[in-house]
């Protein structure tokens, strides 16, 4: 009797983790149709990134992300549910099955991708860390650092690039440990160090908000690569290819000169053939991929190609004033380049 | 006075001299100044130090204060207007941010045409306290139930509440206080009833939940009842198990069915719409109801001659004790979805309620044994002489007594679970203090807001604190029973 108690308690347990791992792994996109609702994890508040207005709107450079993946998905760029995370919890909320997707201006490394399980999905935003000084400080370039203190924010990737950094340049700094941008921010401006360094994009944004702008400048040095991806668990390669093949969608868009004004012109009449098949014209690619043929166009009508979507949230014309950079298409000189649609 | 000595006087007083004040020295603010500041030379260094300090802080925050900016919208415009108003370089608060996020400060994502909702379950929880709180004082009850109806009243109004609920506030509120005049016990009625009505109005949704969780906990009173004459420990187990089962098996299906039959639903809002003070009383409130019960059963646990009972006490609560709440947090967020099956939608506030329930209770034992600790032996066997069993002999002499020597340790505990509720923000709920703060800033046009944020946040958490610690401090002298 005692026996059967208990192997009937490790069949449960056993079965009840196999069950959970399942889920995990299982067909979300399944989940997300049946739910009618796509889970999106997204940062607690980034500048440009994400962030939600004074009536709870979420919106933001990663939160369109999560829109043209709901439009795609359901049809219905609204039909998103925003999961903050925090930088402890975002890895294992994607992981448990918490979010379906994780659009938090996450960098793409390697243990993170083999590691921890995930699958990065392609780069939606190449950031780099940077150094933001005082002008009257004299510096005017991350060579002539050496021995100052510097504002770091602690348990992220920024943190040991730094020491990465200035060991590599046979530099000392001192580091005064902040929690959040905001300290950091206030820590600087009260001169508790000589220098801030985050990723470029966010020093780009404190400075912006400063009352004295003209009296920082950003060195030129970017002494990391950062590349944010979104990312989706690893083993379910449908949920992956859909994902992937949105933000493709996003950045083709945006090649091929399809904009969020003229994209319904362009469905019906467009003599670009590589667009046709975007837009499902001519090639019914959604069904490759588990969704109906407007897939793509939806995605790109929630909120406009990457380039619309990047001018919108973090571009020049925003207080932000983001260059594009890195992030300009490759026949731009950027390192955007997306795959065919074929 | 007479006219007899009129000639043969030379000087008569005719009025009294009038009754001259004290030297000032012996008076007022001076002797006061006097006996209490410079008392002496350590004293009055000690005085002069403070006032240097004052001077200090005061010197350096005046001007930041007096330029206060209410109207803007953004932290730009704040300063602009700063440097028009008092100079370029000047420095000034922008309690602008306030002003334009203050919903997000209390009430996180919560809809916005559903405020009035938070608004009256506050509300009533005031009428649901107040009977429990003030039990033996008439007057103070009368107030607090008529300043708590007629501030939910006018807030709710203000919140464009429809009239339907409106009118439906008015009742209970002025039903409370007609009833509180009449029959006060009938108000412990409302505070049994106040966690479903409570939990009802927060996340909306259908009602019949709350209709069968009553029935069902209705016949398991029942299935006591009936078995109570036959043996009374049977009967309690019998009557806890048939509510356990029905919860278990009953409750969903049989609500879902009735809502089916007669819907009886408001518009339903999920937890993660919950933020700001809302979360932080909601969890505060839940949690400090649940620990005391938990608290009080571990201590006496604790206590516990029985074996089993006494380890199984020492190992949870020195357990919890040794583990930082931010980890049973993060256990609560994390850990507990790898072990749930698949699509189990376990509420997250529930689960953080759960967690920091726990979390206080363990506390709360050991407050409460130490109350326990404290009586003397003679209590105990006094206890024992009249015949009491042991659940009467806690209930009307250990525990009365006990449990008002720790008072102060009890509400200590309290206050700094209330507090403590600030560290949801770690497990991606938007708490007040940061959480809230986070995304404001994320917003551009208040970032490089820093501290006007957090005095707003610390003065509410303040006022509530402190409204506790005096709470206690009234307790204390009301069942203050040595004649000192």
């Amino acid at each position: 009797m005692k026996k059967s108690v208990l192997l009937g308690t490790v069949a449960a347990t056993a079965a009840f983790i196999g069950g959970a791992a399942m889920a995990a792994e299982g067909d979300t996109l399944k989940a997300v149709k049946a739910r009618g609702e796509l889970i999106c994890g997204v940062n607690t508040g980034l500048v440009g990134f994400a962030a939600p207005d004074a009536s709870g709107n979420w919106a933001g450079f990663d939160v369109a992300i999560c829109k043209a993946v709901a439009a795609a998905v359901l049809g219905d760029p609204a039909k998103v549910k925003y999961v903050p995370t925090t930088g402890q919890t975002r890895f294992t909320a994607l992981s448990s099955g918490e979010v379906d997707v994780l659009a938090r201006n996450s960098t793409y490394t390697f243990s993170r991708d083999t590691d921890l399980k995930l699958d990065f999905i392609g780069v939606n935003y190449y950031d780099g860390q940077g150094f933001m000084v005082r002008k009257d400080l004299g510096v005017t370039s991350a060579k002539e650092l050496d021995g100052a203190t510097i504002c770091i924010q602690t348990g992220t990737t920024t943190e040991l690039n730094l020491a990465d950094y200035f060991k590599a340049n046979n530099m000392s700094y001192q580091p005064v440990n902040i929690d959040s941008n905001a300290e950091g921010e206030q820590q600087y401006m009260a001169g508790a160090c000589d220098a801030y360094t985050t990723d470029a994009s966010g020093l780009a944004a404190t400075r912006a908000a400063f009352a004295d702008p003209e009296n920082h400048i950003i060195l030129p040095e970017i002494i990391s690569k950062e590349p944010l991806a979104p990312a989706v668990r690893h083993g379910d390669n449908n949920w992956g290819d859909i994902v992937r093949w949105t933000l493709n969608a996003l950045i083709a868009a945006e090649e091929y000169g399809v904009t969020s004004a003229n994209i319904e012109e362009l469905a019906t009449n467009s003599e670009n053939p590589e667009v046709q098949r975007l837009l499902g014209a001519s090639d019914d690619l959604g069904k490759m991929i588990g969704l109906d043929k407007d897939w793509a166009k939806n995605a790109i009508k929630a909120s406009g190609n990457y380039g619309e979507i990047f001018a919108k949230t973090i571009g020049e014309e925003t207080p932000i004033g983001l260059a594009r950079g890195l992030n300009a298409q490759w026949t731009q000189g950027g390192l955007l380049y997306a795959p065919p649609f074929r | 006075m007479s006219e007899l000595h009129a000639q043969t006087v030379s000087f008569v007083r005719e009025t009294m001299i009038p009754p001259a004040p004290p030297p000032t020295r012996q008076t007022g603010a001076l002797r006061w100044l006097r006996e209490n500041l410079f008392s002496g030379p350590v004293n009055t260094i000690l005085t002069l130090l403070g006032l240097a300090i004052i001077w200090f802080l005061v010197s350096h925050f005046w001007d930041w204060f007096a330029h206060s900016v209410w109207n803007a919208a953004s932290l730009a415009e704040c300063r602009q207007i700063i440097a028009e108003t008092w100079g370029e370089g000047a420095r000034g608060a922008c309690w602008a941010v306030i002003r334009e996020r203050w919903n997000q400060y209390l009430f996180g994502f919560y809809p916005m045409e559903l405020y009035f909702r938070p608004v009256m379950a506050f509300g009533f929880l005031m009428v649901a306290l107040a009977p429990v709180l003030f039990s033996e004082s008439l007057q103070i009850r009368r107030i607090v139930l008529i300043v708590s109806a007629v501030l939910t009243l006018v807030l709710m109004a203000m919140l464009g509440s429809p009239m339907v609920w409106l009118a439906f506030a008015a009742v209970v509120m002025i039903g409370a206080v007609v009833i509180a005049e009449r029959h006060a016990p009938w108000l412990l009625i409302f505070s049994v009833l106040y966690p479903l009505l409570g939990i009802w109005l927060l996340w909306g949704g259908s009602l019949w939940p709350q209709i069968m969780v009553l029935a069902s906990i209705g016949l398991g009173w029942l299935a006591w009842k009936l078995l109570v004459r036959v043996s009374p420990l049977l009967a309690m187990v019998a009557g806890v198990l048939v509510t356990l089962i029905l919860w278990l098996v009953a409750v969903g299906p049989a609500a879902e069915d009735a809502q089916r039959l007669i819907p009886l639903a408001i518009t339903a809002v999920d937890s993660d719409q919950f933020g700001g003070f809302l979360l932080s009383i909601t969890i505060g409130v839940a949690g400090i109801a649940l620990s005391l019960p938990l608290g009080i059963i571990l201590a006496l646990a604790r206590r516990s001659d029985m074996f089993l009972v006494h380890t199984l006490a020492v190992t949870f609560i020195e357990f919890i004790r040794g583990v930082p709440l931010i980890t049973l947090l993060f256990v609560a967020s994390l850990l507990l979805n790898y072990f749930l099956p698949p699509g189990t939608n376990f509420d997250i506030i529930l689960r953080v309620i759960i967690m920091v329930t726990i979390f206080a209770a363990a506390y709360m034992a050991e407050v409460i044994r130490g109350g326990l600790a404290a009586l003397p032996r003679g209590q105990y066997e006094a206890a024992d002489a009249l015949g009491l069993d042991y659940w009467k002999a806690q209930r009307l002499i250990i525990l009365p007594q006990a449990l008002k020597i720790s008072i102060p340790g009890i509400v200590s505990t309290f206050i700094g679970m209330f507090k403590d509720t600030t560290l949801v923000v770690f497990v991606g709920l938007f708490d007040p203090l940061k959480g809230v703060s986070d995304f404001v800033r994320a917003n551009f046009a208040w970032k490089g807001v820093y501290w006007e944020p957090f005095i707003f946040v610390g003065a509410i958490f303040f006022i509530i604190c402190f409204s506790m610690s005096r709470y206690s401090m009234f307790l204390e002298r009301r069942l203050r029973r040595e004649h000192r």
